[in-house]
C-alpha cells in the first residue's frame, strides 16, 4: 500500500521543472534580439535550445524517483499572496512522459522546418514559446496557472498555422482558435467556480489543485463543473462531435505545426480530463463514464471510417488521430489501471506514431507539392528508404505488436474489457479499420507503377530527414518491446489518479477525496 | 540447452536485420546464402534442443526460458517466454528444415531481382516471426508472431508492388487475416479475464473448469483467428489472390509458415475446446465444408498455382478435420508431410514458371513438361501422390489417419463426406499433374531442368515427402504420436468402425478412383477434355471463381462500405457535424454584431473580448480582496 498524497516535496532542490519550462522561452528571448536576417543563426539557435530543454527533461526523469506516486519535484512559489494565486509546478508518472514526448519531438519540429525562409525568425520563435506554454501545461498543479499555460498555446499555435501554413490557412488557423477559445471559457468560468468555492469552504481562495480535490460540492455542481472542464478538453483530444477543427488544422498547418499539434496540443486534453475531471469530480467522472466512452467509442469507429476514403493524406492522418484519441479516452474513462495505464501510454504512442506520419507526409509534400494521394503512386521505386521508415510507422500506428502502438492499444482494451465487453469488441474494429485505411493509403502512394514520371527523379531521405526520424524509430521500438521503464513509472501515478474513481483498482489508502453532497439535480446519463 | 530456444527466432531475425540495413551492398547471391545460412542455423538449434529433449524421460520433456517481463502493469503480467515441449519442437523443426529448403531454393529463383536482399530479408523476418508464433510460451506472444507472419506475407505477397494485382494481393491478405486477428485478440482479453493469466500453463490446465457456454465462445473467438490466418471458409479469400508473390513465397506460406499457425493454435488450446462440447464439432465441420469446397474449387484452377492454393486451403481443411474429431497428433502429422509435399509441389511450380516464356502459370499451356525436366517431374509426381493418399508415401499416412479418425469416433456421416474430400484431393491433384507434366505438350519455348541449387531443393523436400510416413506409421504407436503424447494426450481409442487396415484400404481405394477418373478424363484419349470445358463452361466456371464467394464479398460488403464510408466523410460529418458546429458559431457571433466583420477581424475581436473579460474578472478579484 502506498500513500495516497505524497509528502510535501523537499523544498531544496533544483528547480528542475521551472527550468525545463521557461528554457525555450528564454531561447525565445535570446532569439528575439538576433538579427533577423541571419536565418542559419535563427535555426541553429532555435535547435539548440530545443536539445537543451529535452537534456533537461532528461535530467528531470534521472532525477524523478520511479515506483513513489504523488507529485514530484515540486516548486512552489507565493505570485499574489492577497489572492493566494501560487506558481506550483509538480510532476508524477503521466506528467513526465508529456513532457518528455515535448521535448524529444521538438527538435524534430525544428530540424523539419530547416527550408522555412519567410519570416523564420518569427516561426522559430513561435515555436520556442509554444513549447514553453505545452511543458508548463503538463506541469503546473495551480488551476489558473494551468489556465494561463493553456490560453498561451494558443496564440503561437493559431500564428503558426495561420501565417506559414497553406491555402485555406486563415480558416483553418481561425477554426482552431475558435473552436478551442469557446471550450475555455467554460474551462475559465468553472476554475472560478472553484476558487471562490475554496473560500467559503477552506477559508481561503485557492487555485491548488491538490487543496482543490478536498472539495466538498454539491452533486449537481460537481457534475456541472464537469462539464464545463470536460468540454474543454474534449474539443481539444479531441472527441466526437468536437472534431471537425482538426482535419482543417492539421491540413493546412506546416508540418512542424501539424506534428506538434498531433503528438502534443491534443495529449494536453487527454492530460486535462485525466488530471482535473477523473481528480476534481470523482463522481462526476463515474457518473458520465458510459456518456463519455460512448463518444469516445464513436470517434474510434467515425474517424476510422471517415479516414477510409480521403484522398488528402493529411486528413487522412487527421481523421486517424481521431480515432487513436478515442482509444485514449476509451482506456481513461474505463477507471482500471490497465485501461488508464494504456490510455497515457498511448498518448506517447500516439504522438510518436502520428507524430512521424505528419512528418514523413511532410516530407512527400516537399517533394511532390502534392498531398492528394491521387497525384502520387509508384514512390516506393524512388525513395525505397522513406517508403519503408512510412511503412514502419504506419505499422505502429495501426498496432502491430513488436511496436509501441499495439502495447497502449491492447491494455486499453484489456482494460476496457473487464468492466464493459462490448465497448472493447466495438472499439475493437478499429483494428481492423486502421489497417484498411493505413495500407490503402499506404499502397496509393508508394505501390502501383510512378503516375507521375518526373517523380522519378525525386530524391530518397537524406542526412537531415534521417536525424528527424531515426530518433523516433528507435522509440517506437523501443517501447513496443520494452515498454517497461515507461509502465513503471505510469502505474503508480495512474494508482494515485484512480484513488478515488476507482479505489478498488488503485489499491491505495484513501485519504482524501472531493466529496459530493445531496441528490443529483438532473441525470444527463445513466451510472455504469 | 533450453537457453538455445531463444536463438533458434533470433538467428533468422539477426539475418533480416542485418539484410535490411545493408541491402544493396551484397553482391550476386550473397545475400540469398546468407539468410538460407540463418534459417540453416535455425534448423541446427532446433535440431538439439529436440535431442535434448528427446533424451529426456517423457514427463520431463517441457522446459521455459523467459526473458525478461515484456507488458506488466497491476495483475497483468507478460513475458517474453519460449518454451520448449514436443509440439512447439516439432514445429520449430518443420518451419526451420522445410524453410531452409526453400531459401536454398530461392538463391537462383530470385537471382537478378533488384530488390534481392530485401527478398531474403522478408523472408528471414517471416521465419522468424513463425518461430516466435511456434515456440512463445503465452498467447500474447504468439499473438506477436501470428500479426508478424500477417505483416511478413504483407511484405512478400506485394514483393513485386509494382504490379497492381500484388499490391492488392498483398493487402487484402494482411486485411483479410486481421478480421479474423482482431477476433482472437477480444479472445485473448477474454481469456485473462477468466484465468488471469496469458500463460499456457496456466490457462490450458485449467481449461476444463471452464463453463461450457464460455469455454465456446472462448474457443470459437481463437477459432476466429484461425480461419483467417488459415484460409478457411469463409476468410479463405486471401489466399488464392497470394499468388501474386514470387512463388517461393508461396511455397513458404503454404508449407512451412503463416497457414499451419491456425492448426498449431486450435492443437495446442485443444483443452479449451474440450471443454467446450462443441466447439470441436463446429472445427470439424468447417474444416471439412472447406476441404470439399476447396476441393471442387481445385477442380476449375487453370492456373498452376492457385490450384495449388486452392489444395492447400482443403489440406488445412482436413487438418482442422482431424483436430476436430480430436485426432491432434494425426492433424499435425498431416501438416508436417503437408509441408514437405506442398513444399515440393509449389517448388516444382516455379520450376516450370522458371522454364516456360513470361512465367506461364496456365496448365492448358504446358503438357508434356515431363520429357523436358525430368526431375522437377519426377519430384513432383512425388509430391502428386504423397498428397493424393498413396502409400508408402507420407501423405498417405496423415490423411488417412485424419479420415479414420471420423470413422473410429463413429461418425459416419462426416466420414464419408471426409472420403469425398479425399476423392476430390486426388482428383484434382492428378488433373493439375497430368495437364503439366503429361499428354502432349502444349507449351512454347524449350523448358529445362532448374539450376543444380533449385533441384537440391526439389530433391531433398521430395525425399522427406516420400519418407516422412515413418512419422506416423500408426495413429496410435507411430513415433509422431507418441511424442506428442504429453502435449495432446494420448490418441483416441477407436470406438466404432471397421479396423485400420479396413479403413486404409478403403482409403486407398478412394485415392485410386480420383486418380483413375482424372486419367480417364485428362490423359486416356478417351474423352476430350477440350470439349467437356466448353460443354459443362458455367460449372467450370463456377468452380474456377470459387463459387463466386470472393465476387460476393466485393459486391456485397466492400462496395456498399465504400460508399457508406462516403456518405458519412462527406455528408454527416462535412455537412451535418461541421455545418452544425460552424452554425452555432456563426449564430453566436452574428448576435454579438460581428457578422459582417472579415474573419480574422473576429479573432482579434474575440481575442480582445476574451482578454478584456478575463482582466475584468482578475480586477474584480482583486478589489474585491
Amino acid at each position: 500500500m502506498m500513500l495516497a498524497q505524497a509528502a510535501p516535496a523537499p523544498v531544496h532542490h533544483f528547480p528542475w521543472l521551472t527550468v525545463v519550462t521557461f528554457a525555450p522561452l528564454a531561447g525565445a528571448v535570446v532569439a528575439a534580439v538576433l538579427p533577423s536576417s541571419a536565418l542559419n543563426l535563427h535555426r541553429l539557435w532555435a535547435l539548440l535550445v530545443t536539445l537543451i530543454t529535452l537534456g533537461l527533461a532528461l535530467a528531470t526523469l534521472s532525477a524523478y524517483s520511479s515506483g513513489a506516486a504523488g507529485f514530484q519535484l515540486v516548486d512552489r512559489a507565493v505570485w499574489v499572496k492577497s489572492l493566494n494565486f501560487n506558481y506550483i509546478l509538480g510532476v508524477d508518472g503521466i506528467s513526465l512522459f508529456m513532457v518528455l514526448l515535448t521535448a524529444f519531438l521538438m527538435p524534430a519540429a525544428i530540424l523539419v522546418s530547416w527550408r522555412i525562409e519567410r519570416q523564420a525568425k518569427y516561426y522559430l520563435i513561435a515555436f520556442l514559446v509554444l513549447e514553453s506554454a505545452m511543458i508548463g501545461s503538463f506541469l503546473a498543479l495551480d488551476l489558473l496557472l494551468f489556465f494561463l499555460f493553456f490560453e498561451a498555446l494558443l496564440f503561437p499555435m493559431y500564428l503558426i498555422i495561420g501565417g506559414w501554413g497553406s491555402e485555406r490557412r486563415v480558416y483553418a488557423a481561425v477554426k482552431f482558435f475558435l473552436f478551442t477559445m469557446a471550450g475555455s471559457a467554460f474551462l475559465l468560468v468553472a476554475i472560478l467556480f472553484l476558487y471562490f468555492r475554496a473560500g467559503s469552504q477552506l477559508g481561503h481562495s485557492t487555485f491548488d489543485f491538490t487543496e482543490l480535490q478536498r472539495l466538498s460540492l454539491p452533486i449537481a455542481t460537481a457534475r456541472w463543473l464537469f462539464l464545463a472542464f470536460f468540454v474543454a478538453f474534449a474539443v481539444k483530444v479531441p472527441l466526437f462531435p468536437l472534431h471537425t477543427w482538426l482535419p482543417d488544422a492539421h491540413t493546412e498547418a506546416p508540418t512542424a505545426g501539424s506534428l506538434i499539434l498531433a503528438a502534443v496540443l491534443l495529449k494536453i486534453g487527454a492530460y486535462g480530463l485525466i488530471r482535473f475531471n477523473l481528480g476534481l469530480f470523482p463522481e462526476a467522472s463515474l457518473h458520465f463514464r458510459s456518456f463519455v466512452s460512448i463518444l469516445a467509442l464513436i470517434g474510434i469507429v467515425y474517424g476510422a471510417v471517415v479516414a477510409l476514403i480521403q484522398t488528402d493524406i493529411k486528413r487522412l492522418v487527421a481523421y486517424s488521430s481521431v480515432s487513436h484519441l478515442g482509444f485514449v479516452v476509451l482506456g481513461t474513462f474505463a477507471f482500471t489501471v490497465q485501461g488508464l495505464s494504456g490510455g497515457v501510454l498511448q498518448m506517447v504512442n500516439h504522438g510518436l506514431s502520428t507524430g512521424a506520419l505528419f512528418l514523413l507526409v511532410g516530407m512527400l509534400y516537399e517533394r511532390t507539392h502534392t498531398r492528394d494521394l491521387g497525384q502520387m503512386g509508384g514512390l516506393a521505386l524512388t525513395m525505397p528508404v522513406l517508403a519503408g521508415v512510412f511503412l514502419f510507422v504506419a505499422l505502429s500506428s495501426i498496432g502491430l505488436p513488436g511496436l509501441n502502438g499495439f502495447v497502449g492499444e491492447f491494455l486499453v482494451l484489456l482494460g476496457t474489457f473487464v468492466v464493459t465487453k462490448v465497448y472493447a469488441v466495438i472499439a475493437v474494429t478499429a483494428v481492423v479499420l486502421a489497417a484498411v485505411y493505413m495500407l490503402w493509403a499506404y499502397q496509393r502512394a508508394m505501390h502501383g507503377a510512378l503516375s507521375v514520371p518526373d517523380h522519378g527523379l525525386l530524391p530518397d531521405l537524406n542526412l537531415r530527414e534521417y536525424a528527424i526520424l531515426v530518433p523516433i524509430m528507435a522509440g517506437i521500438l523501443f517501447i513496443g518491446v520494452f515498454p517497461k521503464p515507461l509502465l513503471s513509472k505510469i502505474e503508480p501515478a495512474v494508482r494515485q489518479t484512480l484513488v478515488c474513481v476507482s479505489p478498488a483498482q488503485s489499491q491505495m489508502v484513501v485519504t482524501s477525496c472531493p466529496r459530493v453532497t445531496g441528490s443529483p439535480a438532473f441525470d444527463i446519463a445513466r451510472r455504469p | 540447452m533450453n537457453i538455445l530456444a531463444p536463438f533458434i527466432p533470433a538467428i533468422p531475425l539477426a539475418g533480416a536485420a542485418v539484410l535490411l540495413l545493408t541491402g544493396p551492398r551484397w553482391r550476386d547471391r550473397s545475400a540469398g546464402w546468407l539468410a538460407s545460412a540463418a534459417v540453416a542455423v535455425a534448423f541446427g538449434l532446433a535440431v538439439t534442443v529436440f535431442g535434448t529433449l528427446v533424451s529426456r524421460p517423457v514427463t520431463l520433456r517441457l522446459s521455459h526460458v523467459s526473458l525478461f517481463e515484456w507488458i506488466g502493469v497491476g495483475s497483468f503480467r507478460v513475458d517474453i517466454a519460449f518454451r520448449v515441449d514436443p509440439l512447439s519442437t516439432v514445429m520449430a523443426l518443420t518451419v526451420t528444415g522445410v524453410g531452409a529448403m526453400i531459401h536454398l531454393y530461392a538463391v537462383d529463383y530470385m537471382r537478378g531481382d533488384p530488390r534481392y536482399a530485401r527478398f531474403f530479408a522478408y523472408m528471414n523476418l517471416f521465419v522468424f516471426f513463425m518461430l516466435v508464433l511456434v515456440l512463445a510460451d503465452n498467447y500474447l506472444l504468439l499473438y506477436v508472431g501470428w500479426e508478424g507472419v500477417g505483416l511478413c506475407s504483407y511484405l512478400l505477397i506485394g514483393f513485386w508492388f509494382e504490379r497492381k494485382t500484388a499490391a492488392d494481393a498483398a493487402k487484402k491478405a494482411f486485411v483479410t487475416t486481421r478480421i479474423g486477428d482482431s477476433a482472437l485478440l477480444i479472445g485473448l482479453i477474454f481469456m485473462w479475464s477468466r484465468f488471469g493469466s496469458l500463460d499456457f500453463d496456466r490457462v490450458l490446465p485449467h481449461a476444463h473448469a471452464l463453463a461450457n457456454g464460455t469455454a465456446t465462445v472462448m474457443a470459437m473467438l481463437l477459432f476466429a483467428g484461425a480461419v483467417g490466418k488459415s484460409a478457411q471458409l469463409p476468410l479463405h479469400v486471401w489466399l488464392p489472390d497470394a499468388m501474386e508473390g514470387p512463388t517461393p513465397v508461396s511455397a513458404l506460406i503454404h508449407a512451412a509458415t503463416m497457414v499451419t499457425a491456425g492448426v498449431y493454435l486450435v492443437v495446442r488450446s485443444h483443452q479449451i475446446f474440450e471443454a467446450s462440447g462443441v466447439a470441436l464439432t463446429i472445427v470439424a465441420v468447417v474444416g471439412l465444408v472447406t476441404a470439399i469446397y476447396a476441393g471442387l474449387s481445385a477442380i476449375g484452377q487453370d492456373d498452376i498455382k492457385r490450384m495449388l492454393a486452392y489444395s492447400t486451403i482443403s489440406q488445412l481443411g482436413f487438418m482442422f478435420f482431424g483436430a476436430g474429431m480430436g485426432a491432434y497428433s494425426a492433424a499435425i502429422f498431416l501438416l508436417v508431410a503437408h509441408a514437405f509435399f506442398k513444399a515440393v509441389l509449389f517448388l516444382g511450380a516455379g520450376s516450370v514458371m522458371h522454364a516456360l516464356p513470361d512465367e506461364e502459370t496456365d496448365m492448358t499451356r504446358m503438357g508434356g513438361l515431363r520429357r523436358a525436366m525430368p526431375l522437377t517431374a519426377v519430384t513432383w509426381v512425388v509430391g502428386w501422390l504423397a498428397m493424393a493418399g498413396i502409400p508408402p508415401l507420407s501423405g498417405f499416412f496423415a490423411k488417412d489417419q485424419v479420415v479414420a479418425a471420423a470413422s473410429q469416433a463413429g461418425r459416419i456421416g462426416l466420414w464419408y463426406a471426409a472420403l469425398f474430400g479425399a476423392l476430390l484431393t486426388a482428383l484434382y491433384e492428378t488433373r493439375g499433374t497430368f495437364l503439366t507434366f503429361f499428354g502432349e505438350p502444349r507449351h512454347r519455348g524449350h523448358p529445362h531442368d532448374p539450376p543444380s541449387l533449385m533441384r537440391t531443393a526439389l530433391v531433398s523436400l521430395a525425399v522427406g515427402a516420400a519418407l516422412a510416413g515413418v512419422l506416423g506409421l500408426s495413429a496410435t504407436s507411430g513415433l509422431l504420436p507418441k511424442f506428442l503424447t504429453p502435449v495432446v494426450g494420448p490418441t483416441k481409442e477407436a470406438v466404432a468402425g471397421p479396423s485400420e487396415l479396413v479403413l486404409s484400404i478403403i482409403s486407398v481405394a478412394v485415392a485410386l478412383v480420383g486418380i483413375l477418373t482424372a486419367w480417364l478424363v485428362y490423359l486416356s484419349g478417351r474423352i476430350d477434355w477440350m470439349a467437356l470445358r466448353v460443354r459443362f463452361a458455367s460449372a467450370k466456371r463456377t468452380f474456377q471463381r470459387g463459387f463466386y464467394v470472393n465476387d460476393f464479398y466485393s459486391g456485397a460488403i466492400v462496395g456498399p462500405a465504400k460508399l457508406a464510408a462516403a456518405f458519412v466523410a462527406y455528408v454527416v460529418d462535412r455537412r451535418v457535424v461541421d455545418g452544425t458546429l460552424t452554425g452555432i458559431g456563426r449564430l453566436v457571433s452574428s448576435s454579438a454584431g460581428a457578422a459582417r466583420r472579415a474573419q480574422t477581424g473576429l479573432v482579434r475581436t474575440y481575442a480582445v473580448g476574451i482578454l478584456l473579460g478575463a482582466t475584468a474578472v482578475l480586477g474584480y478579484l482583486v478589489v474585491r480582496s
